[in-house]
């Protein structure tokens, strides 16, 4: 694995940990699934337009957390309820746009090399994501407990749901072309649910997190290598083995 | 501009959800210091009048608080999962950082509430509905608040806690001025401690001094059944 591969992908799996905490903790876990979806349609959009398909997922995923977060307000149906419409609406749209090899490689990862726009894109991504992550980590713990507490601690509870909501969409776009649609959500969810069961306090909780998706997106494509399979299929296997070995420690 | 001496002034509060009206011209006033008891039924919208207090969610009327008024506010329920590994520290400590308070600022609302070090190191999911309680006034009490809100603060707590929970609160009052509004079910705790009593539910609202507008008549109404209390007279 070269120097700008290990890079990217310890910054991805750092983003993915912190983020994936406060997913799982707001029940968010199959959510976050479903939202990875919405990239479909922008790369299918992309690669029609001859653009880095990238870029299309990361607009579309933006606009889908726009999206979930404006008719979360408005309604008040859940936050699981709206995303699942919306991932169905996003597959059906993604599956027409997009086709035969392109759809396989957005669902699971590529093995076409990145370029260095794609890489510096996915490390200043991953910088934002961890950014936000610790600066905003006391208000995302009092507005978890109760956004109504929250409130009167004089947070913007609607503002930073949004915030948080694009900042979950990015880490998805960070994973997208090296893990694909259904597995970057994985990576999200997967060593999140793991520090949950070790930690026993916050702080805890983030850092297994960090060091599990690390530990699995090293030890998973440095074994991708070794095997000459697939990346992304070998870094979730071992972070479910991680979630496995949770019940055996806790 | 308020009246000299209130903190709070409602006037004609209504709040709808969808089509269906939960709060109807609610008017009240609150002065700097006292009790307000919130009374009713289930579903009568007690919550909900707190949350438009508070802000939390669409309400029409006029709702004035005191330009210095400093809300400490304690739910009836959380919104958190009870396995997640976040302990009564991580959040005080959250709480003191947004307030750039000081470690020791912790250790002192932590006293106040009567906590044990051991509690606010134990994840939320350990602890008992009056630790969980305790935690919730300690929160509140950061940031030196000048109202405290409680949102039925006994409720799921046995009675010897509710009895500290109850005098934790008047100790409070007493020490540092401050104004409580708390909903409550406990008709003899709103004889004891309210200055003031509102009280929604099935059309009615009433609002004044317990002992003059708490009549079994009333009561009946606004309970739609009868209701047995005991007053204290000291």
């Amino acid at each position: 694995m070269t120097t700008e591969y290990l890079l990217l992908s310890v910054a991805m799996a750092v983003a993915a940990g912190l983020v994936g905490c406060f997913a799982v903790m707001r029940r968010m876990a199959l959510a976050a699934d479903a939202l990875s979806h919405v990239a479909l349609p922008g790369i299918g959009i992309a690669l029609a337009l001859h653009i880095n398909p990238v870029f299309g997922a990361a607009a579309m995923l933006f606009f889908g957390a726009l999206l979930v977060w404006a008719v979360e307000g408005k309604t008040r149906v859940g936050t699981e309820t709206v995303i699942g419409v919306l991932f169905s609406i996003a597959l059906a749209v993604g599956s027409m746009t997009t086709s035969g090899e392109d759809l396989i490689e957005a669902l699971f990862g590529g093995t076409k090399t990145l370029s260095w726009t794609e890489i510096l894109f996915g490390v200043a991504a991953a910088c934002a994501v961890v950014a936000f992550t610790v600066t905003q980590r006391n208000k995302l713990v009092v507005m978890l407990v109760s956004p109504d507490v929250a409130r009167t601690a004089g947070i913007d509870v609607r503002r930073l749901n949004l915030l948080y909501l694009e900042t979950f969409a990015l880490t998805i776009a960070l994973g997208l072309r090296y893990l694909g649609v259904l597995l970057m959500g994985a990576l999200i969810i997967i060593p999140a649910a793991t520090a949950k069961r070790l930690a026993k306090n916050l702080t805890g909780m983030l850092t297994a997190a960090v060091v599990t998706a690390t530990i699995a997106t090293v030890t998973g494509a440095w074994l991708a290598q070794w095997l000459h399979r697939e990346t992304g299929p070998l870094i979730v296997t071992v972070a479910a083995v991680c979630f496995l070995l949770s019940f055996l420690i806790r | 501009m308020l009246a000299p001496g209130n903190i709070l002034e409602v006037d004609r509060l209504s709040v709808h959800f969808d089509k269906v009206e939960v709060l109807k011209d609610l008017s009240f006033t609150v002065a700097k210091g006292t009790t307000l008891a919130v009374i009713g039924p289930n579903g009568a919208g007690k919550t909900v009048l707190f949350q438009a207090l508070i802000g939390s969610g669409p309400s029409e009327g006029t709702i004035r608080w005191a330009p210095d008024a400093r809300i400490g506010y304690v739910p009836q329920k959380l919104d958190i999962e009870r396995d997640v590994p976040i302990t009564g520290l991580d959040f005080l400590r959250a709480h003191a950082n947004l307030k750039r308070s000081s470690e020791g600022e912790i250790t002192r609302v932590i006293e106040l509430a009567g906590i044990s070090a051991e509690v606010i190191r134990s994840p939320f999911g350990t602890l008992s509905g009056g630790q969980l309680q305790r935690l919730l006034v300690a929160f509140a009490l950061m940031g030196d608040p000048s109202v405290l809100m409680l949102d039925e603060p006994t409720a799921g707590v046995d009675e010897p806690g509710q009895k500290l929970l109850n005098e934790l609160v008047r100790r409070l009052q007493q020490e540092r001025g401050l104004t409580v509004l708390s909903i409550s079910h406990e008709l003899s705790v709103v004889f004891e401690y309210a200055t003031n009593v509102l009280c929604l539910g099935r059309g009615t609202a009433c609002f004044g001094v317990p002992r003059k507008v708490l009549t079994p008549e009333l009561l009946s109404e606004v309970y739609g059944t009868h209701v047995d209390y005991h007053v204290h007279d000291h």
